[in-house]
């Protein structure tokens, strides 16, 4: 048994794949947690833009929503909702964006909408919110998940976001401006995208196998030659995600 | 002149069955206390708007005031599923028109510049653009290259809360602006409620911060706490104990209408409301206090 939860591990390596400087368009929730872990570590100048219009927000409480105050007291500026989509993600001014949804093809395409038929929905999801936008004009995107074949079908039922589209070709020439699903972090490892934009296997988590990860994936998962094991949730990474980030366990608890 | 009018009487006045609503606010300063009048009222057949449809409307349509709702992202924030506009949008009872959150912001964009649609980027995702056939697309008449365009959005009546207002109607808002502004000059009618009327001589002392000009709106109603569950920035809290609470009263379609049989339909008002909430609620919404350094206009 790990001594750390499934959600612990997707926010500590997600923080790692976050760069000193940039700047993130940020949902509620891990990727939250993740950008405030970066900062704390090795990312301290993380500007973080939240879409109800907040740039450079210091939550000094945990948010419990995407317009949590919290995220306003102390931010650097605060502006509407038209203004943080036109003059920040589509003006180009967003360097990452953490994107959510049920699920996530090969080439990191993503479904927020429906399952089942768009009209006669068998369950119906909340919708694209920012993710249509943050897809397509963030330079870097990525997504947490838990590894499951539900969540990596082999077909979409509804294109909600883009990743590569049918392949990297397809997205090149839409001539959108971000990079792509550059990541997806799950509890089991790690999937990027190789040179046709498929995803594939690219490092696992301590205790991880391939198999697992190919019985979690309805695609054929491809592994990569270079496969990376993933370092371990530091002590230092774990405390301060317990003591001072998530003290009441609200999203990090879970199954170690 | 003054349009200080009870909040009752402004619904009375200028919501109209069949009507498209936009109650404004993204997370923050959400109507609740008009959505509840307007239940109480029994209004029918609207068309509800708003990028995030919220618990304001699960209880409204929940209350059979709604025809059909327009979003761009349904869910109980910050909790999970909306489940009521779910539910009734699964069961094929409630119409809807999605959107992105730009592209819904972006409607009102254009309704409220005057403009017949607004362009954006293309976003190639394409499932969304081929369900919903308001999206198109056009030639960029200068690179001649592709723009996605989307029709302006013009409801027949927004409301809108703010911090505070004069008597008519000059709104001072800060912290999350969302889509107050948009909504209002997009809109034929504007309903507005303040936490607190105050002196023209307090809007006039911070133009900057007036989000709304006054002569847009048409009816000013002073509705302290409008905003609860949701917030109001630097007077209180999210009550976020009530959205995870809501999850479960709207899981029960019983338990659904014994709710607004007690917090809409039995109470009168949003004050009634407020003391029903009872000391130990109230207390815990309270925030201290962090105020901005005020600037310098200068005497000129």
């Amino acid at each position: 048994m790990a001594d750390y939860t499934s959600p612990e591990l997707l926010t500590i390596n997600a923080a790692r794949l976050l760069r000193d400087g940039d700047t993130v368009f940020v949902g509620v929730g891990l990727p939250n947690l993740a950008c405030n872990l970066a900062r704390r570590t090795h990312a301290p100048n993380l500007l973080m833009i939240y879409e109800a219009g907040v740039i450079g927000a210091q939550p000094a409480r945990l948010p419990l929503s995407i317009g949590d105050p919290t995220l306003v007291s102390g931010a650097l500026a605060v502006c509407s909702m038209y203004d943080i989509f036109a003059f920040y993600l589509q003006r180009g001014n967003v360097d990452v964006g953490f994107m959510g949804g049920a699920q996530i093809d090969r080439f990191g395409n993503v479904n927020a909408t429906v399952i089942g038929d768009y009209a006669h929905p068998k369950v119906r999801l909340p919708g694209s919110g920012g993710s249509m936008e943050i897809a397509a004009w963030a330079n870097r995107c990525y997504l947490l998940t838990p590894h499951s074949k539900r969540r990596f079908p082999s077909r979409l039922d509804f294109r909600t976001s883009a990743g590569f589209l049918g392949g990297r070709a397809e997205r090149q020439a839409a001539n959108l401006r971000g990079g792509g699903m550059l990541a997806v972090v799950t509890d089991l490892g790690i999937m990027e995208p190789d040179e046709t934009g498929e995803l594939v296997l690219t490092a696992l988590h301590p205790g991880a196998t391939v198999d697992q990860a190919r019985e979690n994936t309805g695609w054929e998962l491809k592994v990569a030659t270079d496969l990376r094991a993933t370092l371990p949730p530091s002590p230092e990474e774990l405390r301060i995600l317990r003591e001072d980030l998530d003290p009441h366990g609200i999203y990090l608890k879970g199954s170690a | 002149m003054s349009k200080l009018i009870p909040l009752a009487e402004a619904v009375r006045q200028f919501v109209r069955d069949g009507d498209l609503v936009y109650a404004a606010g993204f997370t923050h300063l959400i109507p609740f206390a008009a959505g509840h009048e307007i239940i109480r009222q029994r209004k029918r057949d609207l068309t509800l708007a708003r990028a995030t449809p919220d618990l304001i409307y699960d209880q409204m349509v929940a209350g059979g005031c709604a025809r059909k709702v327009i979003f761009s992202y349904m869910g109980n924030p910050g909790v999970g599923s909306l489940r009521i506009v779910r539910a009734e949008i699964e069961a094929g009872r409630l119409d809807w028109e999605e959107y992105s959150h730009f592209g819904m912001i972006s409607r009102l964009q254009a309704g409220a510049t005057g403009l017949p649609f607004m362009p954006m980027n293309p976003t190639a995702a394409g499932d969304l653009e081929r369900v919903n056939p308001n999206f198109r697309t056009v030639k960029d008449p200068y690179s001649g290259g592709e723009v996605v365009v989307v029709p302006a959005l013009k409801p027949d009546v927004a409301i809108v809360h703010v911090q505070r207002a004069d008597a008519e109607g000059n709104a001072h808002v800060w912290g999350i602006i969302g889509e107050q502004k948009e909504a209002a000059f997009a809109a034929e009618r504007v309903i507005l409620t303040a936490e607190e009327i105050v002196d023209e001589n307090i809007i006039r002392s911070d133009p900057n911060r007036t989000l709304i000009p006054g002569f847009i709106v048409d009816a000013v109603c002073q509705v302290p706490y409008c905003a609860h569950p949701s917030y109001t920035q630097g007077y209180y809290d999210r009550y976020n104990v009530f959205y995870l609470k809501w999850d479960e009263i709207s899981s029960n379609r019983d338990v659904t209408m014994s709710y607004l049989d007690e917090w809409v339909y039995g109470v009168s008002d949003r004050d009634e409301y407020w003391a029903k909430l009872g000391q130990e609620v109230r207390a815990r919404l309270k925030i201290s206090s962090r105020p901005s350094v005020t600037v310098d206009y200068g005497n000129y």
